[in-house]
């Protein structure tokens, strides 16, 4: 974690290339500093951050203003700052009556920032101050300061699941790991108003920005382990598979096992899992097989990689495998020279330097916050076998020469419907994973797509895919935005690289045209936006029969390169392309 | 001492050429304002090990007074 005197620094360097982000910032308290730590943690991760800071204390003014100046900057993403501090002061002015509705009231003025707003909302949760007015005794007395937080903070968590728009960063959480004294230092207070230390800012900094940028589809999807000594206690080559230190009862063993754990919570939540070790396969696989202790077992992990490569190159493997991007990997290693190795030759994969004592191996992974998410659901649960049934379908196209046998021999099925309250979860989640299968790469939330599917000038398909090995689910989908009387625009076409060159993309244009042509329109417009990850889909208009139209320079804060290019498809010349896929 | 503060001040000023003397009061150094004082205040505490109270870091006219007050801890 780069200290606040760096994150400062960073703030004053040439940062006119990066991509801009508007926020707004609101607090109760002095700001200033806190305002510079986003700044700075948005250039290390490589945004441009153009940040309104309301005057303190102004919060209520400038959300109920229309005319107000948080109303006339439209950030992406407000940022809400109440502090535990100012509550307190209120509180303690408060008649009993009052008291007891603390939490109400907040959750019923949050709610409304949430209405009103119309962008993203983030708010801070309350890290406790134990007033002590009751002592524990507190936990009994429902008019208590202690109670009302503990029940505010809890209420937050249910309005966040009511408002699609509202994300919580849970700064309690961050006080529960390092402590009230790191968080607040009271002779700062004295002097300047502002609640958070100045050790503490980079952290709340980062723990903010690490929503914007999971929302903004910037989040891990993989963990890649090394096995001995990180997953377990010895060298299986060595040791024999009997002799591993693993387990519950004292010694070290609980700590592998509690690191398990870890692991496989991950993996159930859809984090992928990855092998990447220095071992001969059959014998690094033998405690997953034959250990009682072991909490992963060989169907937790995606890819399996055990042999005497190097560790840059095997992982280049996994990333072939997986099709997800280095940026999206974090690799966990105890041995220094390999994190080196890793780091050296591949340096967007994340490789957090690990503490000695793998007792301590936990505790610092937890505070660096690595898998923060902007969704879950259902899919998620279903990723880690998705990727292996991925692995089969490797295997099984080897067995043909042609690739159009191989594919008929799949027998797929694709299902299409509209955005609803079913799919609309997974639409939004698709539109903020996709990176490289991406036309125009426009991150979608749960309720922007909703405000698509009753806009009758937009017409929203999902599209679903399955084969004889499994379901895929949901992994395409294509926004239609009403240009004309007789012309479409496709406003997103993005889809699962899971599912690449298997002619889906022939079978959405066939379906998309079929739709537009029974709806009366001539022709299809398409534009592609091109960024540091899309390159895969430059030509993806031109190669499905759209011709040229026109180059547009982009405007300067839509990132990397220059200029985007729109092509069109003739509707009454069109017709229908080769698939192996079948509408179900 | 004074040269120890002065790196400090180097270094979370971002100015390499501050000259700190006894006398230099806040209002010739650009970058020494209120906020960046808090910045100093803590920076000071860390490489001297010592904690300021509320009232210190606020009472000193120039940078000989903040001297003092790091001498008396």
């Amino acid at each position: 974690m780069h200290d606040f005197k760096t994150l400062k620094r960073l703030v004053k360097k040439d940062i006119s290339s990066l991509p801009v982000l508007k926020i707004s910032l609101l607090g109760d308290s002095a700001t200033q500093f806190l305002a510079t730590a986003i700044r700075g943690i948005g250039v290390e991760r490589g945004f441009n951050v153009d940040l309104f800071e309301s005057e303190f204390n102004q919060i209520e003014q400038q959300v109920s203003d229309p005319t107000s100046d948080l109303h006339a900057h439209r950030a992406k993403y407000n940022i809400i700052f109440q502090s535990t501090h100012k509550l307190l002061e209120k509180y303690a002015l408060m008649s009993y009556k009052q008291q007891l509705s603390l939490a109400a009231d907040r959750i019923n003025f949050i709610r409304s920032i949430c209405d009103i707003i119309p962008g993203t909302i983030i708010v801070y949760n309350y890290p406790e101050i134990e007033d002590t007015v009751f002592g524990s005794f507190a936990n009994k007395v429902p008019s208590s300061f202690t109670f009302q937080i503990r029940k505010l903070n809890f209420e937050l968590m249910l309005l966040s699941q009511e408002c699609e728009n509202l994300f919580v960063c849970d700064l309690s959480g961050l006080q529960n790991k390092f402590g009230r004294d790191f968080m607040f230092d009271p002779t700062i207070y004295v002097s300047t108003e502002m609640l958070l230390s100045i050790d503490a800012l980079p952290y709340v900094a980062s723990r903010t920005f690490d929503i914007i940028q999971s929302i903004e589809g910037r989040f891990k999807k993989c963990l890649i382990l090394d096995l001995d000594n990180t997953i377990w206690g010895g060298v299986v080559g060595d040791d024999g598979w009997e002799n591993l230190q693993l387990g519950h009862g004292l010694g070290i063993g609980k700590a592998y096992t509690e690191f398990q754990q870890w692991v496989k919570k991950l993996r159930n939540r859809g984090i992928i899992v990855a092998i990447c070790s220095k071992n001969d396969e059959s014998k690094a696989k033998e405690p997953f097989e034959k250990h009682p202790e072991m909490v992963l077992r060989l169907d937790d992990i995606s890819v399996f990689l055990a042999n005497w490569e190097n560790k840059a190159d095997n992982i280049r493997t996994i990333q072939q495998i997986l099709n997800i991007g280095f940026d999206s990997m974090v690799f966990i290693d105890d041995n220094p020279f390999e994190r080196n190795l890793v780091r050296e030759n591949l340096p967007d994969v994340t490789v957090p330097e690990l503490p000695e004592d793998p007792g301590e191996f936990l505790e610092y992974l937890y505070s660096l916050n690595l898998f923060e998410t902007a969704s879950y659901n259902d899919a998620d649960r279903e990723r880690t076998r998705q990727y292996q049934v991925e692995a089969q379908r490797i295997t099984e196209a080897r067995n043909f020469s042609d690739v159009a046998d191989f594919l008929r021999s799949l027998d797929m099925v694709s299902e299409v419907t509209g955005f609803n309250r079913f799919n609309i979860p997974r639409v939004a989640q698709l539109s903020q994973r996709s990176n490289q299968f991406n036309l125009r790469t426009v991150r979608y939330t749960e309720a922007q797509i909703s405000a698509i599917e009753s806009n009758p000038k937009q017409h929203g398909f999902a599209f679903s895919l399955k084969d004889k090995f499994g379901d895929n689910g949901l992994i395409a989908v294509v926004i239609l935005q009403e240009q004309s009387h007789d012309t479409l625009f496709i406003e997103s076409w993005f889809m699962s690289c899971r599912v690449l060159k298997r002619t889906m993309e022939n079978f959405t244009l066939n379906i998309i045209s079929s739709w537009a042509i029974s709806h009366g329109f001539a022709r299809i417009i398409g534009e592609y936006i091109p960024t540091r990850k899309n390159q895969m889909v430059e030509k993806h208009y031109p190669s499905l029969g759209f011709t040229f139209l026109s180059q547009s320079p982009l405007d300067q804060s839509a990132s990397d390169s220059s200029v985007a290019s729109q092509y069109v498809l003739t509707l009454s010349s069109f017709t229908p392309r080769e698939t192996c896929i079948h509408q179900g | 001492m004074l040269s120890e503060v002065q790196d400090i001040f180097r270094d979370v000023l971002d100015n390499e050429d501050i000259i700190l003397a006894y006398e230099t009061y806040s209002d010739d150094i650009d970058e020494w304002d209120s906020l960046t004082h808090i910045q100093l205040v803590v920076a000071i505490e860390k490489h001297f090990h010592i904690k300021f109270t509320s009232k210190e870091i606020t009472s000193w006219a120039n940078v000989g007074e903040m001297l003092d007050c790091i001498l008396n801890k």
